[in-house]
């Protein structure tokens, strides 16, 4: 009969031709080969960890760490345990991650925005700059900025002073450091109070202007909100803070606060580098805006500050947000070459100077992977909760 | 004077007038037209003035191009020392290649830039050939490079400067973009299982920085072998490198596959097309077409990325740079050492980025609305 044509063959062709049957088999031998392929490797792991009786534990992490670290955000010395100096890795890798994306932030819609200038000169200024800056590594950035701190900043006996009270030296900036009365704790929770009134407000109005058309003058209630009641919060006790400002003994500053000049390379070299990425995302997205809109919104005799942010600006955050989001990873994943210049994030603590104290490669790189991925997938998820909070609600 | 006679509609066109066309005109509207616009240009003005004559007098005016040392150039002048660079130009360029062998090197160049002309030159005649011969030229270098077959053979050890980053750039991106493809399609696959593999991989590779997975390949990669393999670590940076390149490319193919609509698969099917032939013919073609900005970007990235493997001890330029200046004769001279690998690269990546931008320009068939 022709119909069983379909049936004839042997057995395997019969297999493979067979559209389901094809893909359940195709699917198996991955299946397979991906198990064989992880037993491979692991059993060699086991057998060459075991020929170099080091077994794989995690028991060194509560061993002295015997290391010094010059950043840390918490207690550490080298009398504590690698875990700790684990912790002050990641610390310091958060540090720099958060502060180099609010720097590459500002710096990138800056740019976006100077690119798309009508002043010709100022556009091919940004221009230039976008190009110049995204052509070259991230790491020579790094190496050049750290470079021109630590070999062309004076020493501190000579340093450059800002102000009366910081100053720039080639071992770091120093800074004061401010000292809390136990009265600041009350201007802090005045300062909360008038975000949490803000945010209420905010939407009380909307309400009202939603329901009657009568609008508040939002702005001016949140700066006084937020900004003014403290102020007067911070008179009114008193200015209940006082700086200690760094003074010059005879090689270095006492006092004060330092910040390393790793630190200062790392955070300027990424958010810099950055930041030209970012601008050319901006410069798009806005563009992406079509004329005609902002044409409607003039038609309407919306102002042209309203129209930037009432109409130009959500519809271009739309296009931002996710090209900006892998900006930010990239930001976050490319501290890791910290390490070239000698910062302390996780690279260089758990997965440098303790894996080379313990020998314990394994288990530190492991620990490394795994931060990083949490990381990457925090940045993600906030950043796709905010961008489908802004998305176009659709029919 | 009569004024001439002219018939109604047929006085000639005048040119428009000077105040609206000339360069007076155009400065008006470009750099004066509002009182914002002449702040913006006054600084613009002003921050130009501050840095190109300094950058210039360093540079070139007040530097010193030839020099035993780092104070007979400052004995000259007191810019840049670019007789460093110069001493040093070989070192930059082939790394410690044996000095009798650099033909080889100088060979692969050439033959690499051979290689690039059909890919870039789509109206070369004989282009297909010329294809053939650009897939075979990785194999090609590869022998030139390593020797054998007699070649002096020459150890990986010895590769660095320019070649090394010419090296585990194109190794890396002639191998990311097949890779990449095949990941793309294995993440829209129908079959779940494949999927899922593809997924794993790809958001596991995206999620950690290039440097650990180096790491991950120059400390650990031994365990996992059988004991007593010997593996090559520049093989172990390319294979990584490549992985990580590819994982990128994956995702901006799959945007591209993603905007192909159905009906172009669906269409193929119909006309009895099976799932290899409708992916090459119809929708590859077009995904890769759509995709062709992103993959560039990643070329770059990847090329740029090359830089890394000096934290695991390769000595490409900046490598060769920094060990450099850790000589006596020459310390302290980290700017124009940056600077001159900054241009290097700069070279590169912007040539990419612009030839992306005229194949963007010519690959476009639709029309503007």
């Amino acid at each position: 009969m022709p119909a069983l044509s379909v049936f004839e063959g042997n057995f395997l062709s019969r297999l493979w031709n067979d559209k389901e049957t094809r893909s359940l088999v195709v699917q198996v031998i991955a299946t397979l080969a991906f198990f064989a392929f992880f037993a491979y490797i692991i059993r060699n792991a086991y057998v060459n960890l075991e020929a170099l009786g080091k077994g794989f534990s995690y028991e060194f992490l509560f061993q002295t760490s015997a290391y010094d670290i010059n950043q840390h955000l918490i207690e550490y010395s080298s009398k504590s345990t690698h875990f700790t100096a684990m912790l002050v890795g990641i610390l310091n890798t958060l540090l720099v991650a958060v502060c180099g994306i609010a720097l590459s932030t500002v710096v990138g819609f800056i740019l976006g925005v100077l690119r798309l200038s009508k002043n010709w000169l100022t556009n091919r200024l940004a221009y230039i700059y976008i190009e110049f800056v995204r052509n070259v590594p991230v790491l020579l950035h790094i190496l050049l900025v750290h470079g021109i701190i630590v070999n062309t900043l004076p020493i501190p006996r000579q340093a450059i002073s800002v102000g009366d009270g910081a100053f720039l030296t080639n071992r770091g900036f120093f800074v004061p450091k401010p000292i809390y009365e136990p009265a600041f704790w009350g201007v802090i929770a005045v300062f909360v109070a008038g975000l949490a009134f803000f945010a209420w407000f905010r939407k009380y109005a909307k309400r009202v202007q939603d329901d009657t058309g009568a609008q508040y003058p939002v702005f001016w209630i949140g700066v006084g909100a937020i900004v003014g009641a403290p102020l007067l919060a911070f008179v009114a006790f008193g200015a209940p803070i006082s700086w200690d400002v760094p003074s010059l003994q005879r090689f270095n500053f006492a006092g004060g606060m330092v910040v390393r000049p790793e630190f200062i390379a790392l955070w300027l070299a990424l958010s810099l580098y950055t930041a030209a990425f970012i601008g050319e995302i901006v410069r798009a997205g806005i563009q992406a805006v079509s004329r005609g809109q902002t044409e409607a919104a003039y038609a309407l005799s919306i102002s042209r500050g309203r129209t930037l942010t009432l109409v130009v600006i959500p519809q271009a955050l739309r296009a931002i947000i996710p090209p900006l989001t892998s900006q930010y990873l990239n930001l976050a994943k490319n501290s890791s070459l910290a390490i070239a210049i000698g910062y302390m994030d996780i690279v260089a603590t758990i997965g440098g100077i303790s894996l080379n104290q313990t020998g314990r490669e394994m288990e530190c790189m492991l620990i490394v992977l795994l931060l990083y991925l949490l990381l990457s997938l925090a940045i993600s998820a906030t950043m796709n909760w905010y961008n489908r909070r802004i998305k176009l609600v659709e029919r | 004077m009569a004024p001439v006679p002219y018939k109604v509609g047929e006085h000639p066109d005048l040119p428009p007038p000077v105040s609206v066309t000339g360069p007076l005109a155009w400065l008006r509207n470009n750099l004066f037209s509002s009182p914002t616009n002449i702040v913006m240009t006054l600084v613009s003005v002003w921050l130009l003035y501050e840095l190109i004559p300094p950058m210039l007098d360093w540079m070139f005016f007040d530097a010193a191009f030839s020099g035993e040392n780092r104070d007979a150039c400052r004995a000259q002048a007191g810019g840049a020392c670019w007789a460093f660079i110069a001493e040093r130009f070989r070192l930059f360029t082939y790394g410690f290649y044996p000095a009798e062998e650099r033909w080889r090197v100088n060979l692969a160049f050439v033959l690499l830039l051979a290689a690039l002309v059909p890919v870039l030159y789509d109206r070369l005649p004989a282009r297909k050939i010329g294809l053939y011969y650009s897939m075979a030229f990785p194999l090609i270098a590869g022998w030139l490079l390593l020797g054998g077959w007699g070649l002096a053979p020459v150890d990986t050890d010895q590769f660095g400067g320019f070649m090394l980053t010419l090296v585990i750039g194109v190794t890396g991106i002639a191998f990311s973009l097949p890779i990449g493809i095949l990941l793309a399609l294995g993440r829209q696959s129908s079959l779940p299982i494949i999927r899922l593999f593809c997924v794993g991989f790809i958001e596991f590779i995206r999620g950690v920085p290039l440097i650990t997975l180096l790491f991950v390949a120059s400390t650990m990669l031994n365990y996992f072998l059988p004991k007593g393999t010997v593996f090559d670590l520049l093989l172990r940076v390319l294979i990584m490198v490549t992985l990580f390149a590819s994982a990128y490319m994956a995702e901006v193919i799959r945007g591209g596959l993603q905007a192909i609509p159905k009906g172009q698969v669906e269409a193929a099917e119909a006309i009895g097309m099976k799932y290899w032939q409708s992916m090459r013919l119809v929708v590859l073609p077009q995904a890769l077409k759509i995709s062709i900005p992103g993959i560039v970007n990643t070329f770059i990235g990847l090329y740029k990325d090359t830089t890394l493997v000096i934290i695991i001890g390769l000595l490409d330029p900046l490598g060769i740079g920094r060990s450099s200046l850790a000589d006596t004769k020459w310390t302290g001279l980290h700017n124009e050492v940056y600077l001159f690998v900054a241009i290097f690269f700069f070279i590169s990546c912007f040539s990419m980025s612009r030839y992306s931008l005229y194949l963007e320009k010519k690959l476009k068939t639709e029309h503007d609305h």
